[in-house]
């Protein structure tokens, strides 16, 4: 069970400070294409969602243009994310020790981490960040279809496209929310940033947030590397 | 008989109706128009249709629209429906009346309602798209329109129809250019028995008054108006002779309303949406002024360099 989560790419290199390799260039990529299209999809489906929101239309040029290319964005999006979610899905099967990290949120708000169980490379509330994006984009994708009415208008009821549009705009409202979450979350814990953009994290950053993860990498590396006598000597 | 609206006038006549008769603008407010408004509305009286679709031509001629030649499908219908070049269809049902053991041939001109409650402008998200007069006329502005199709998921009528064109919706006009220079929409002027009449509200109520107690003196006692309350009233009524079962005119709908799912999508969603989305927001800024980041410490740094020291150095 140990070490199910962890990819070949997840390297520890010892040195002062410690670096931990934690995302490829591939999933790197594959996560700001997803990023760019879900901000894209934001600002373009609330400028269709409340009057007041209109004007983000123009950065887009125009309120044809948004109608236009709202959907296509969407389309991008969901193959994005499936790669995303084929990349990440495992790492984020639900665990034991996620329920007691849930248990303990207050102490995980007020910035008290010891008093948590140590996690794998996903905690808890990251993990309900994944699934829940996963669910939402997929019925933000077959509800958007309903309602996509230049390619698949004559497809559905009048009344199949009001339920798909309420739900829509719900399921948007929602994911924006999520959004918001994972967002908040990479400004409020300083240095997972760089995971995602020079794909590395600090051994202290491990040590402090993911330590199950880092030690699992750890006894892998000493595994790997094992015959040269760098066992513990008891 | 109802007075003819007569013919216009060779002089120039400015138009009646301008931005400032506005009562309604999609997705946008306006102020309240200066003069008193005077509803103006179409009867449609069904007993009186030959089904001569003299009003669908005039209404091609009168604006300009170039509807493809169709295909037979077996019915009088022709198109088969509304289409973005077709504002008005005559519909055509065949009713087997259980009373008298007669088929009777019942043909409506179908087309926008102009209802006083539209859906479609309470859908619309592109402001100054769909506008209302204060004469009740619901009109489409079709430089603002972003072809998104709103108006047809909140229409209780099915009207709206998208061009695959320009992408933009269109429906009946009730040629509000040439009732804001006095004159009568077109179909009306063509109409050959007087089965489609316009004048004010008012006046249409009267006239139809008049036309339904003929009805029942000759036997359709359940001869009544369609001025259905559930959308405020509409600006085209119709006298039906059959008026308690309206969905036998081609499923002219009997209680038609906004759909609950539209008020819900425009009016809770909008603002409970908006408002949760600013509270996250707000719990997040409030969360990062109390609590501040979240950092790593030299200690934490140093655990990691004594784990992966260890495990390289053999030690520990």
């Amino acid at each position: 069970m140990a070490g199910d989560d962890l990819k070949p790419n997840e390297q520890v290199h010892p040195g002062k400070p410690v670096i931990v390799d934690r995302y490829t260039v591939g999933a790197r990529i594959n996560h700001w294409i997803t990023a760019a299209s879900l901000v894209l999809l934001a600002l373009s489906g609330l400028a269709m969602f409340h009057p007041s929101l209109f004007f983000l239309s123009g950065l887009f040029g125009g309120g044809q243009f948004t109608r236009f290319i709202h959907p296509w964005i969407g389309v991008v999006l969901f193959f994005s994310f499936l790669g995303l979610f084929l990349r990440f899905w495992k790492a984020n099967l639900w665990r034991r020790e996620d329920g007691t990290w849930l248990g303990r949120f207050r102490d995980v708000l007020a910035n008290h981490e010891d008093n948590v169980p140590e996690v794998g490379k996903y905690n808890a509330g990251q993990k309900l960040v994944f699934w829940s994006m996963s669910v939402l984009i997929v019925i933000l994708i077959s509800s958007g279809l309903v309602a996509w009415d230049q390619y698949f208008s004559q497809y559905t009821t009048i009344d199949q496209k009001r339920v798909a549009i309420l739900v829509h705009s719900i399921a948007a409202v929602a994911i924006i929310g999520v959004w918001i979450v994972h967002f908040y979350s990479a400004i409020w814990v300083r240095g997972t940033i760089p995971a995602m953009t020079r794909g590395r994290v600090t051994g202290g950053w491990a040590w402090r947030h993911h330590r199950k993860w880092l030690r699992e990498l750890v006894t892998k590396s000493s595994k790997e590397t094992g015959s040269s006598g760098s066992k513990p000597a008891e | 008989m109802f007075p003819p609206i007569p013919n216009p006038s060779t002089t120039q006549t400015a138009a009646r109706l301008s931005e400032k008769d506005l009562i309604r603008r999609s997705a946008s407010t306006v102020p309240a128009p200066e003069k008193q408004p005077t509803e103006v509305a179409k009867l449609i009286d069904v007993s009186k249709c030959i089904g001569c679709k003299a009003c669908q031509t005039a209404c091609i001629e009168w604006n300009d629209t170039h509807p493809e030649v169709g295909v037979f499908a077996g019915a009088f219908e022709n198109p088969p429906d509304l289409t973005p070049d077709m504002f008005t269809l005559m519909r055509y049902s065949e009713w087997d009346n259980p009373e008298t053991n007669e088929l009777e041939w019942l043909i409506r001109k179908d087309g926008c309602m102009h209802c006083a409650d539209p859906g479609c402008l309470k859908a619309c998200p592109a402001p100054g798209a769909i506008v209302q007069y204060s004469n009740g006329i619901v009109d489409f502005v079709h430089e603002n329109c972003i072809g998104c199709g709103y108006c047809i998921k909140g229409c209780p009528f099915n009207i709206p129809r998208i061009s695959k064109v320009d992408h933009t919706a269109y429906k009946c006009t009730l040629c509000s250019d040439r009732v804001a220079v006095g004159q009568g929409p077109a179909c009306a002027k063509a109409c050959p028995t007087q089965a489609i009449v316009f004048g004010t509200k008012e006046e249409m109520k009267q006239h139809a008054d008049g036309r339904i107690k003929d009805l029942k003196s000759r036997g359709f006692v359940n001869a009544g108006l369609y001025d259905p309350p559930g959308v405020g009233g509409t600006h085209v009524m119709y006298v039906l002779h059959h008026a308690d079962k309206p969905e036998i005119y081609s499923g002219l709908p009997k209680d038609p309303k906004i759909s609950p799912l539209v008020e819900a999508w425009k009016g809770v969603t909008k603002y409970a949406g908006l408002t949760v989305l600013g509270v996250a927001a707000g719990v997040g800024l409030l969360h990062h002024l109390i609590m501040g980041p979240n950092r790593v410490t030299e200690a934490d740094e140093e655990h990691a360099e004594q784990l992966t020291e260890g495990d390289s150095h053999g030690r520990r």
